[in-house]
């Protein structure tokens, strides 16, 4: 039986088990959406383009599944650009699809035509201009493949308004044989061992732990290999709470914000584990001065990733939970050595506990002002385990990864690498919808709430119990922070100087609006907050000029961290 | 110092800018480029010639292989290789200059494809550095136009990439 090159879209979906696609319809598109009142698949209608694929990304970061989302040409298409990048910088699985002008027009400047096949290059794993739907199968079938295997990714497809309308038989391939992509899964066996040598002649081993840990899954791997060789664990930004942040050898995040026993322990360390992270800048600091005293082994399944910013002694390429599962069988067959290592070892872990407490993560919470840091801590103490949190980016982004006690992977949504402003409301909608039941609660600032401020209005309409907790303190505060430090107190437009009553908006879009304004307000607003049905915004009146601490400055190298301002 | 790379890519549209802005993405410098069919007319193969320090280099290796359309990258730094280029040169041929022009191109062993009463244009293949000495000797006599078509190369030896395998 023929289908039409909408239908046939539609059909993949579903074959791909696709059960929620996020979206904003346009006269491109308006065949597939024509189509989707038949189709099964459920559709979330964003208020924006970039929301709809941010959506898309918490669906899927919450899941592991890939996320789908739609937009039609010229500016919708544009529009998503910053969620696409986004999803692109943290290795996100996602399908984009998005409606092109019809094929002859192509290249005519016609009426919302834009070159989203060249726009997005830079920022997609791969992407697909559509000239036949006689391809549109097979390259559906492909970019699911291309966009969840490997370093997983974004991947666009753009789909012409005649090549939706044209029909063909429609045979769904059952495989993929892409000659030029062949995604390496097991480690190299000699390597493997190689490493597991390395390890067992160490003395301050560190495994530094990134996203690639929570992209494959590999939590019960990583603690598998910890706990054998009692290594100290230190996370980044995105590979948070793949590793239990409250576990005796848990040191919590390293880099610019990052723990003084982190940052120290990976300075002083003479062996460094990554595991599924990049040696990002702002993880790094310096470079020269960077783990001086290790050998560095890094496992990653994307080889561009090695040695793309630090020497690397021992590279293995390969997915982690494979590559970790085989390194805990060859360390247990070197039963003796494991534990002459253990004991080793001891003394660098007593002086790692040494550290911790002599410089803990701490701030104090007196007089009549809100700490943020208090209200992180007041969120984490009255949600469950299984909270999904994300947060925009920025100061309360940085607070909430120090001060939050991440247990469970896929709990924290976060942009890291791109550092994307407005991410996180519709991040907690896309995760939302994943996990109706699960409390979904997005921590932002004033500044990166009211990039997408609009989607509240897509909560309110599924329904969707998301809770927002905004750390106001009217200004852009991470911004600020710099200028306070490095700019001698220059405060050039990160005032935001209109106060915003934030929970007359929330009424306005028919959610609800709470407020603290003292320390003592704080847990009732949650309280409240989490036993009221529906979307909920707690604005919190927050110290206006707290800093996030401890700092390494930028271009410093971790030991010179800078621990209160 | 100039590194030569072969990458075998999927005869598709769009492949040479996703080549091209990989390394223009990351600030990498393409010193010359040439694209073809190969044998196997579903397959292209470009010769780019870049520079930059060795972990550059493992960089673009890395990064070209990445590229889903990327079959297969053959990078000949240190390797033994042919390298031919093309040139095209019209160059003034008044009648003081002509017999030197004629000259030249016959130690070069460079074939004259056009003539006119007033220039020669000469075809010549070569290792760059040989195209490189031609066009010097020419210089003083007068170069009305030129075009390079960037080298090719081939590794040495009985072994080679066919098309698809």
């Amino acid at each position: 039986m023929k289908k039409t090159g909408s239908q046939i879209l539609l059909e993949c979906l579903h074959l791909e088990g696709v059960d929620t696609v996020f979206g904003y319809p346009g006269g491109t598109v308006i065949n597939i959406y024509n189509d989707l009142v038949d189709s099964p698949i459920r559709h979330i209608l964003n208020r924006h383009e970039q929301a709809a694929v941010h959506a898309a990304d918490g669906y899927a970061r919450a899941t592991g599944k890939v996320g789908v989302a739609i937009a039609t040409s010229g500016p919708g298409a544009t529009n998503t650009i910053t969620g696409i990048a986004t999803a692109y910088m943290d290795s996100i699985p996602m399908v984009i699809i998005t409606g092109q002008v019809p094929t002859p027009l192509i290249g005519n400047d016609a009426f919302q035509e834009a070159d989203i096949i060249g726009i997005t290059r830079p920022v997609t794993k791969h992407n697909y201009l559509v000239k036949d739907v006689k391809d549109l199968a097979r390259i559906l079938k492909q970019a699911f493949y291309i966009a969840r295997t490997g370093r997983p990714g974004p991947v666009l497809v753009d789909l012409p308004k005649d090549v939706q309308m044209a029909s063909t038989r429609f045979v769904y391939p059952d495989t993929v044989d892409l000659r030029g992509y062949k995604p390496s899964f097991s480690g190299n066996v000699r390597q493997v061992e190689n490493g597991v040598k390395m390890i067992l002649a160490s003395k301050k081993p560190v495994i530094y732990v990134g996203g690639g840990a929570t992209l494959s899954d590999a939590s019960p791997e990583l603690l598998a290999f910890a706990e054998a060789i009692q290594a100290p664990v230190t996370t980044t930004l995105m590979g948070m709470a793949s590793f239990p942040k409250r576990h005796p050898l848990s040191l919590e995040m390293l880099g610019m914000h990052g723990t003084y026993y982190a940052n120290m322990a990976v300075t002083e360390s003479d062996l460094l584990i990554a595991v599924g992270a990049r040696f990002d800048d702002r993880v790094t600091g310096k470079i020269s001065t960077f783990a001086p005293h290790a050998k560095i082994i890094h496992i990653d399944i994307d080889p561009t990733s090695i040695k793309k910013n630090v020497r690397v002694d021992l590279p293995i390429v390969g997915e982690l939970r494979d590559v970790l599962q085989t390194m805990v069988k060859k360390l247990v067959e070197h039963d003796d050595e494991v534990r002459e290592l253990v004991e080793r070892t001891a003394p660098w872990r007593a002086e790692i506990a040494g550290w911790k407490k002599k410089y803990p993560m701490s701030y104090k919470q007196t007089g009549a002002v809100i700490k943020p840091q208090f209200v992180i801590e007041k969120i984490r103490e009255l949600t469950n385990d299984d909270a999904i949190i994300t947060t925009e980016v920025g100061q309360h982004q940085m607070w909430t990864a120090q001060f939050f006690d991440f247990s469970q992977p896929r709990t924290f949504l976060t942009s890291g690498g791109l550092g994307t402003m407005g991410f996180g409301l519709p991040a907690a909608l896309g995760a939302q919808v994943a996990f109706p039941d699960r409390q979904v609660i997005d921590i932002s600032g004033d500044g990166s709430f009211q990039m997408n401020s609009q989607e509240l209005a897509t909560l309110v309409q599924y329904r969707l119990p998301v809770k927002i907790a905004i750390l106001n303190n009217n200004f852009l505060g991470m911004v600020r922070q710099w200028q306070e430090l490095f700019f001698d107190r220059r405060y050039s437009q990160t005032c935001m100087e209109l106060p915003i009553d934030f929970v007359k908006l929330a009424e306005a879009y028919g959610a609800t609006g709470l407020r603290a304004t003292t320390p003592e307000e704080v847990e009732g607003v949650i309280r409240q907050a989490l036993e009221t049905p529906g979307p909920v915004i707690m604005e919190f009146k927050v110290a206006r000029e707290e800093n996030v601490m401890p700092m390494v400055p930028a271009g410093a190298g971790l030991n010179e961290m800078v621990l209160a301002s | 110092m100039n590194h030569t790379i072969s990458v075998l890519v999927e005869n598709e549209f769009g492949v040479l800018s996703r080549v091209a802005g990989l390394f223009s993405g990351r600030g990498f410098n393409i010193a010359s480029l040439s694209v073809a069919p190969t044998l196997d007319p579903s397959v292209s193969r470009m010769t780019i010639v870049t520079s930059g320090d060795e972990q550059i280099l493992e960089q673009i290796n890395k990064q070209l292989n990445k590229l889903i359309d990327t079959i297969k990258v053959i990078d000949f730094t240190g390797q033994d290789y042919v390298e031919r280029e093309l040139v095209l040169i019209k160059v003034n041929a008044e009648e003081e200059t002509r017999a030197e022009v004629l000259r030249i191109a016959d130690i070069f062993r460079a074939k004259v494809v056009d003539v006119t009463p007033r220039s020669y244009t000469l075809e010549i293949t070569g290792a760059p550095t040989k195209i490189d000495a031609l066009i010097e000797l020419l210089r003083p006599m007068g170069i009305k136009e030129l075009v390079r078509s960037g080298p090719v190369v081939l590794g040495r030896g009985s072994k080679g990439w066919k098309g698809s395998e």
